[in-house]
């Protein structure tokens, strides 16, 4: 027979584990991060949609073809790909409630999405010297849009881990420090799903 | 044994306690050696490699289903083992794949309306 187990909620209110059980039997806080996370979909799969109708609208000399580095982005994909091994890394050390490893893997983790996001700097600067602005065609606004969300969001990520090391080695963390971890974690994977996409429909299936 | 069981058994090691207050449906994740992680990341690297080489491989007609598959083994690998999905609760991996599944039904009409797929 089944027993209803009224699993406490990760988040403690007064950090005095004054935990608070959910209906469900599982963490709000995870809960409410799948749902954000099932919710991104839509908004990358509307900018990645777009971006796959417009490959096509731009002028014979700066299209996709002409303009896309496949080797140096590969090396940025595999490098965000490392990444998300170096967040599961922390989030595994979190559990473990070793703080000097988790916080070691965590600014591992941001210093390789520091690389990514560098990496797209680099790749956007040298595409707007080779006269792709923009609005210089529909192929250019939805491609600066798609990888400049996406870049967004690798930003946000690496303010949230430093954020994250910062209020670790304090020990700030309210309620349960694992569950925290593990929050950015999905976060941070999630940026990477979305860039194993990006990568061979935007980089490696040509126009 | 029940979760709230584990959070007042005192002979319960506190990490088995701790995975059980997180929300895990088992907790087998958080049991996970380093090197299984790396192993997964070492096999998503390879993937990533032949991904890489259609770029100077003429892989003809297989080209476009080869990256494809490719694409959805990696995804479904970070997802699953990355993002233990496959070792957390059913409602966790509903909530994630509805969202995709309602992003891809969605975006797959749009595109059709806008005649994306047919020949040109």
């Amino acid at each position: 027979m089944a027993v209803h187990t009224p699993v406490t909620d990760g988040h403690d209110d007064h950090g005095h584990g004054a935990a608070h059980a959910t209906s469900t039997g599982l963490s709000n806080n995870k809960m409410a991060m799948w749902l954000f996370l099932g919710s991104e979909c839509l908004l990358f799969g509307g900018l990645i949609s777009t971006y796959m109708l417009y490959r096509g609208r731009h002028p014979a000399d700066l299209g996709p073809d002409q303009i896309y580095d496949i080797p140096f982005t590969s090396v940025s994909s595999f490098i965000l790909l490392m990444s998300s091994l170096t967040m599961v890394l922390a989030v595994s050390a979190a559990s473990m409630k070793d703080d000097r490893r988790t916080n070691l893997w965590l600014t591992i983790t941001a210093l390789l999405g520091a690389t990514f996001v560098g990496g797209q700097v680099y790749e956007f600067t040298s595409f707007y010297r080779e006269g792709l602005g923009f609005t210089s065609s529909l192929f250019s606004s939805s491609f600066y849009t798609l990888t400049g969300f996406h870049g967004v969001h690798v930003t946000v990520g690496i303010i949230m881990l430093m954020a994250l090391v910062g209020i670790n080695k304090r020990g700030r963390i309210p309620g349960q420090k694992a569950e925290v971890v593990e929050l950015v974690g999905l976060y941070w994977h999630f940026v990477d799903v979305v860039w194993i996409i990006i990568f061979t429909l935007v980089y490696l299936i040509p126009s | 044994m029940s979760t709230t069981e584990h959070q007042s058994d005192p002979h319960v090691e506190p990490h088995a306690a701790d995975v059980a207050h997180d929300g895990h449906a088992d907790g087998e994740f958080a049991h996970k050696p380093d090197s299984y992680y790396v192993k997964i990341a070492l096999i998503l690297a390879v993937i990533t490699a032949l991904e890489t080489s259609t770029y100077w491989i003429d892989f003809g007609a297989f080209f476009l289903p080869t990256l494809l598959i490719l694409m959805a083994i990696k995804f479904v690998m970070v997802a699953s083992l990355f993002m233990h999905l496959k070792f957390d609760s059913k409602i966790f991996s509903w909530m994630f794949y509805s969202g995709l599944l309602l992003a891809i039904g969605v975006y797959v009409a749009f595109l059709a309306t806008f005649r994306f797929f047919a020949p040109t």
